[in-house]
């Protein structure tokens, strides 16, 4: 279960996040949708523990765990995985070596033996087959040079393989046409299970055709200001923001 | 900065040379005695340039001439242990000498032989490139050299890999040598020169060799040098390349080693479509300074050329980076392009680079970059995120911008080299961080 409580940040002194409480429990995917600048991404920043994301208030547990207090990889082996909203290019670093050197960092510290190179290019030929990337993926820089969507199966493909029990996927739809939702939705879906949670971060309802959420919350302002069934992201499709932005205001 | 010191260290390399004179190689070749003498005279107008001569602004050799050197003392059967050989042919300098019993020169398809040996043949090559009044490295290399290897290609001759390795020796007071390496390239022939400098930890040493370069029509020489000198050794290097028509000249520097280093590089596109590309990788540590300088002159149309260099500094290190194009107004259609990056691992390091364009043709495309920064803190998180502890992602960073200065070279041998060169230097410096 992931439990937000009075979580409060702030960004070169200005405070974004102003008092978020969200639960989710274990197994279940929550959908966070707001308009630009609410502080969607500042969350997923602050739950991946990025430098300059100053926490300032509230707490932040993964089954207990005090996520705040551990670095940015400690949160990682403990199973949390943040997909990009834009994801960072590598310039000479293969996809390959990042995959793999991240997936045995995780198995390293989960207690696992580590893969050699074979055993990891047979995995990572399945992942990518299963997502529909062409293996030559492997070969180039990490998200040098990729598409739009290319850099958002990216991170899908990391997180097939890395296989977290907390995803945060930080509009990962934007940028994508429908296919490409639906091989990222796919993804998502096929990880969906008691031992899968996952907070989706969304600016617009269509993913979550494809990804039904268990519980949609509305961000304005650095706070969840509405929270409800799947049904609200289809009312705030037909109405948009403005309303609950005045209100917040 | 101080120049009465510059020239009491350059009147030590005077004296040795009024004492030398007579017994130097080809001491009585006329022609040869008059090209020392007038560099005897530019070393003496000049001395050590300080700091204040332009093309040394950055560079201070004071701690060169203070240092006090005498002549090497080898004796010519010393025993010496080998690095293991980088190709099949390897010829030996120890202390700038060639050393014919540590060399492997046989069946090979070209001349190679000692320029110490091939004197009496070489009036109006020797010294056809070099410019001793200009350059005072050259001038001291041209007054004292005794030796230095001398490659002779005749047309469409492929060469493949040839290593230079130069050694030196360890002794009470450093010892200076002044190889003078002449290489020449008739039409079509190939090669890939790679130069090993290195040397005992101990070693203390000035090496101060010129390289002088011909290349002819369609003629490719690729040059490789790995400057892994001791510690506390000085390296100044001058290159000189002239490039004819459809001509290439390759060089790959790595800076690696050395307390205070300069890879000086002078290249000249005489013909039409002929090609330089100049590239290169710093890795400095502690107290180091190293100094890359190119000249590049495009004095043909048609031709093109690539400079790349990436310095990765840490410690207290200091990187130069001084890269002049100059397009002559005859060199139309000229494409030049010079990239030049540093990676501040520490606060205390620091980079200078003067990128200098003179171009007198119209028609040109020429461009050319500098960064300096930092490891670049969303990438170091980025892999963090994914599980990857903090110095392992910062290695992969630092990695991957090293990789990215060797990417370009294209021929294999030499590729391979490097890549060992820069994987081993970069271990030694995670086991460094580690402890
Ligand atoms: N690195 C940053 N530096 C300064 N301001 C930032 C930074 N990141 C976010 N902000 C500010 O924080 C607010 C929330 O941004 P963000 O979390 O990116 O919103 P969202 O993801 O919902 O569009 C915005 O006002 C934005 O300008
Ligand atoms: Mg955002």
């Amino acid at each position: 279960m992931l439990k937000i409580e009075g979580l409060t940040a702030a960004v070169d002194g200005k405070p974004i996040l102003k008092g978020i409480d969200l639960a989710v429990p274990a197994g279940e995917v929550h959908a966070v949708m707001g308009p630009n600048g609410s502080g969607k991404s500042t969350l997923a920043y602050v739950l991946a523990g990025r430098e300059g994301y100053e926490v300032t208030g509230g707490s932040a547990t993964w089954d207990g765990l005090d996520l705040l207090a551990l670095e940015p990889e400690e949160r990682a082996a403990a199973g949390l995985f943040l997909a990009f909203q834009y994801p960072v290019e590598l310039p000479g670093v293969g996809n390959a070596t990042f995959l793999r050197t991240a997936l045995n960092a995780i198995r390293r510290a989960r207690g696992e033996p580590e893969l050699d190179a074979m055993q990891f290019l047979r995995l990572a030929r399945e992942r990518l087959r299963a997502l529909s990337m062409p293996e030559e993926m492997l070969k180039r820089s990490v998200n040098v040079g990729f598409s739009g969507g290319e850099k958002k199966r990216n991170e899908i493909l990391q997180m097939a393989l890395l296989r977290p029990r907390l995803a945060v996927l930080d509009e990962t739809d934007s940028g994508l046409d429908i296919d490409a939702l639906r091989i990222v939705a796919d993804g998502v879906n096929a990880m969906r299970g008691p031992d899968f949670t996952a907070l989706v971060i969304t600016h617009y309802q269509r993913l979550l055709d494809h990804i039904v959420p268990d519980r949609v919350h509305v961000l304005v302002g650095g706070r969840i200001v509405r929270s409800g069934g799947p049904e609200l992201a289809r009312e705030l499709e037909r109405e948009g923001y403005a309303a609950l932005q005045a209100q917040a205001a | 900065m101080n120049v009465v010191t510059h020239k009491a260290g350059a009147a030590g390399f005077l004296h040795r040379f009024e004492g030398l004179r007579e017994r130097l190689p080809g001491g009585r070749l006329p022609w040869l005695a008059a090209l020392r003498d007038g560099a005897a005279e530019a070393f003496r107008a000049q001395g050590f340039p300080t700091r204040r001569v332009e093309a040394w602004k950055y560079t201070d050799l004071a701690p060169v001439a203070e240092a006090g050197f005498d002549e090497p003392l080898t004796a010519v059967d010393d025993a010496m242990d080998l690095p293991p050989p980088l190709a099949g042919a390897r010829a030996v300098f120890v202390d700038g000498r060639f050393r014919p019993d540590l060399s492997s020169l046989g069946g090979l398809p070209f001349a190679a032989a000692s320029v110490a040996h091939g004197l009496d043949a070489l009036e109006g090559r020797l010294g056809a490139l070099a410019r001793p009044a200009e350059e005072p490295m050259a001038a001291l290399n041209t007054m004292l050299f005794e030796d230095g290897l001398l490659l002779d290609l005749p047309e469409d001759a492929d060469g493949g890999v040839l290593e230079l390795l130069s050694l030196a020796t360890a002794s009470e007071r450093p010892a200076a040598f002044h190889p003078r390496h002449l290489v020449r390239l008739a039409r079509g022939a190939r090669l890939t020169l790679i130069e090993t400098a290195t040397a005992p930890e101990g070693a203390r040493y000035l090496h101060n060799p010129v390289f002088e370069i011909a290349v002819a029509e369609d003629a490719r020489l690729t040059h490789g040098r790995l400057q892994q000198e001791a510690p506390r050794a000085f390296q100044l290097s001058t290159v000189y390349a002239r490039v004819a028509a459809g001509g290439t000249y390759d060089n790959f520097t790595l800076n690696a080693g050395g307390r205070l280093v300069r890879n000086e590089i002078h290249v000249a596109l005489v013909g039409p479509r002929a090609a330089c590309h100049m590239n290169g990788a710093q890795l400095l540590v502690g107290e180091q300074h190293a100094d890359t300088t190119t000249a590049l002159e495009h004095a043909a149309p048609s031709c093109t050329s690539r400079q790349t260099y990436n310095t990765v500094l840490m410690g207290r290190s200091r990187g130069v980076f001084q890269g002049r194009i100059l397009v002559r107004q005859a060199a139309q259609k000229t494409d030049g392009y010079q990239m030049n990056r540093a990676l501040l691992l520490s606060p205390e390091a620091e980079m200078d680079s003067k990128p200098q364009l003179e171009i007198y043709a119209d028609d040109v495309k020429c461009s050319h970059g500098a960064t300096v920064g930092e490891l670049d803190p969303e990438q170091v998180f980025y892999l963090r995120s994914r599980g990857i502890p903090e110095g392992r992602a910062r290695a992969m960073l630092v990695e991957a911008f090293l990789h990215e200065a060797v990417e370009g070279v294209t021929d294999e041998p030499l590729r391979r080299a490097l890549d060992a060169a820069v994987a081993g230097w970069w271990a030694r410096q995670e086991e460094g961080l580690a402890a």
